[in-house]
């Protein structure tokens, strides 16, 4: 059935009072309101943050100990404790950012995004303003992890600008990692089938770099792996700048690979993954 | 309405629906609906689960691209406009909205800064919109202790903020208790008695869109057949309510139909409001 068609009139051409800031201006601001609302919501739930923070603990401390004294890797004179603090940093980020995606499936995103999409804010907002969420936690987390290490007494190197920037790769990473699992969850749609790919996609990812040990180790197959593999970079980068041994690499590459890395997820996510909740 | 303007462009009405069709694939969801929304109404889109209504909403709410026809709302092309659409409306979908883990005014604050309020009209605007929703009470606990009604409230509250021209609400009294279900009209009519906003509203509830909307449209099975008054549809057709006049038209009852995504959507939405 098919109205009879009124004079079209022609779209209004006075843009809305809201659009009067620039698209960049919106887009700041929206990445802020969800990093923010992240933030609010850890203080009304402390038991997430420590909860989070017993696996890494636990890696550090029991994995750690066991294989510092019975000298199994060799790492060079450095504490093998203290050598895998960033590998166990970053896998404590990338739980947060995978698991990130299961959030979205278990649908308590999803009217919420149905209500960002019909609003203003530009669609890269959006996943950058989920990605700096899960940033946000691993910043948290990192920061808590950081005062048990500095209080147990394990050698890093504490220098104001390698911690800070260590936090800012580790932010970085896990937005990227964080834009992967929205992918994922694009794809997949079933909370079922996300938990077995998460855990294919996390294992590999966290042996197969340089988290537990050096590439210089590593069969060849591996070393391969551990070379596309941007959480090897992650770890990289950390390790020089909280501990100051490098695993080979220079900390400009790591830094650019991780942000390399970050604008091909957000881009991929950006397109995929809005779409996948209508 | 929509009468033709000598020179400038005539006033477009609220809402403008021409020709619509959206397609999934092989299903025809949308099959070439028209028609209009005058400011200041409260407009029903009626009809089972799968007529088409939320589908329709999707596209006056730019989430979904039609595939053929056209529309305006707010006097802005959903097509070429979209970004003007979406700086005009509010819109609650059916699924939750509110975030649980943040308290109702944390979710007032992140909607007014997202749906782009200017800084210094943040805190009267909050305050405009509590006051509409009655959420003074409730405004320092999370979303998750809410009552279905209070969050409801809550949803439309944060739909607000920006001033729409046209709020777009789908289904928004299901799963809620007849008291909670009355207080959200409630809190609509005066809404509208107020500020004059436009208001489009879903439901598969006859009785309800027969008692709270000026006027509505019935769809089925992706066609819209008819539309009025509902007290003139009841006349039009000699029957006693809205469910004979479906029944009219369409010569079948309101089926409990739909796909069971849409049962299981429904149920899902039902247990976390109820």
């Amino acid at each position: 059935m098919s109205a009879p068609s009124v004079a079209w009139p022609a779209g209004s051409a006075e843009r809305p009072a809201v659009l009067a800031g620039n698209a960049f201006g919106r887009l700041l601001g929206g990445v802020a309101a969800t990093a923010q609302a992240e933030l609010r919501k850890l203080r009304h739930d402390h038991v997430d943050v420590f909860t989070r923070s017993a696996q890494p603990l636990l890696w550090l401390f029991v994995f750690g100990t066991a294989l510092h004294n019975t000298h199994a890797i060799a790492v060079g004179n450095v504490d093998y404790r203290a050598y895998i603090t960033p590998g166990v940093m970053a896998q404590a980020a990338l739980f947060i950012a995978i698991f990130f995606g299961l959030a979205v499936i278990w649908e308590r995103d999803v009217g919420q995004l149905q209500r960002l999409l019909a609003t203003p804010l530009p669609r890269t907002a959006i996943v950058l303003g989920k990605a700096a969420g899960s940033g946000v936690r691993a910043l948290v987390q990192a920061a808590l992890l950081l005062v048990v290490v500095a209080a147990t007494g394990i050698g890093l190197r504490w220098t104001v600008l390698g911690v800070v920037g260590a936090l800012v790769m580790l932010v970085l990473a896990t937005g990227a990692f964080a834009c992967m699992s929205m992918l994922i969850a694009a794809a997949v749609r079933t909370r079922e089938r996300f938990m077995g790919i998460g855990q294919l996609v996390m294992m590999p990812l966290f042996f197969a770099s340089s988290a537990l040990y050096p590439l210089s180790i590593m069969p060849g197959w591996l070393h391969v792996v551990a070379r596309i593999n941007p959480l090897t970079y992650e770890v990289q980068g950390l390790r020089q700048m909280l501990v100051g041994v490098g695993g080979g690499g220079e900390l400009w590459l790591d830094f650019l690979v991780v942000l390399g890395f970050l604008a091909a997820m957000v881009a991929a996510a950006t397109r995929a993954y809005p779409r996948a909740i209508l | 309405m929509s009468g033709h303007g000598a020179g400038g462009s005539p006033p477009p009405g609220a809402v403008l629906v021409d020709g619509l069709v959206v397609r999934f694939g092989d299903l025809l969801a949308v099959r070439g609906i028209s028609f209009g929304v005058a400011e200041g109404e409260t407009f029903g889109l009626l009809g089972p689960n799968g007529a088409g209504k939320t589908t329709t909403l999707r596209v006056l709410t730019t989430l979904l691209r039609p595939d053929d026809g056209r529309a305006l709302v707010a006097g802005y092309d959903v097509r070429r406009q979209s970004l003007e659409v979406r700086a005009s409306i509010g819109y609650v979908p059916q699924a939750l909205s509110a975030d649980g883990a943040l308290t109702a005014r944390e979710n007032l604050e992140f909607y007014a800064r997202v749906t782009g309020v200017p800084r210094r009209d943040r805190g009267p605007r909050i305050a405009d919109a509590v006051e509409a929703m009655r959420l003074e009470a409730i405004l320092d606990r999370l979303a998750r202790e809410l009552s279905g009604g209070m969050l409801r409230r809550l949803e439309i509250a944060t739909a607000l903020l920006n001033r729409p021209r046209v709020l777009f609400l789908d289904e928004p009294t299901v799963g809620l208790d007849p008291t909670a279900r009355r207080l959200v009209w409630e809190r609509l009519h005066a809404l509208r008695a107020e500020s004059g906003t436009t208001i489009v509203v879903t439901t598969h509830l006859m009785e309800e869109a027969e008692r709270h909307c000026d006027r509505l449209a019935i769809m089925d099975r992706g066609l819209l057949v008819e539309e009025g008054v509902p007290s003139l549809l009841r006349e039009r057709h000699e029957v006693a309510n809205l469910e004979e006049v479906f029944a009219a038209v369409t010569g079948h009852e309101i089926e409990e139909g739909g796909r069971i995504a849409d049962v299981r959507a429904q149920r899902r939405v039902a247990r976390r409001l109820g």
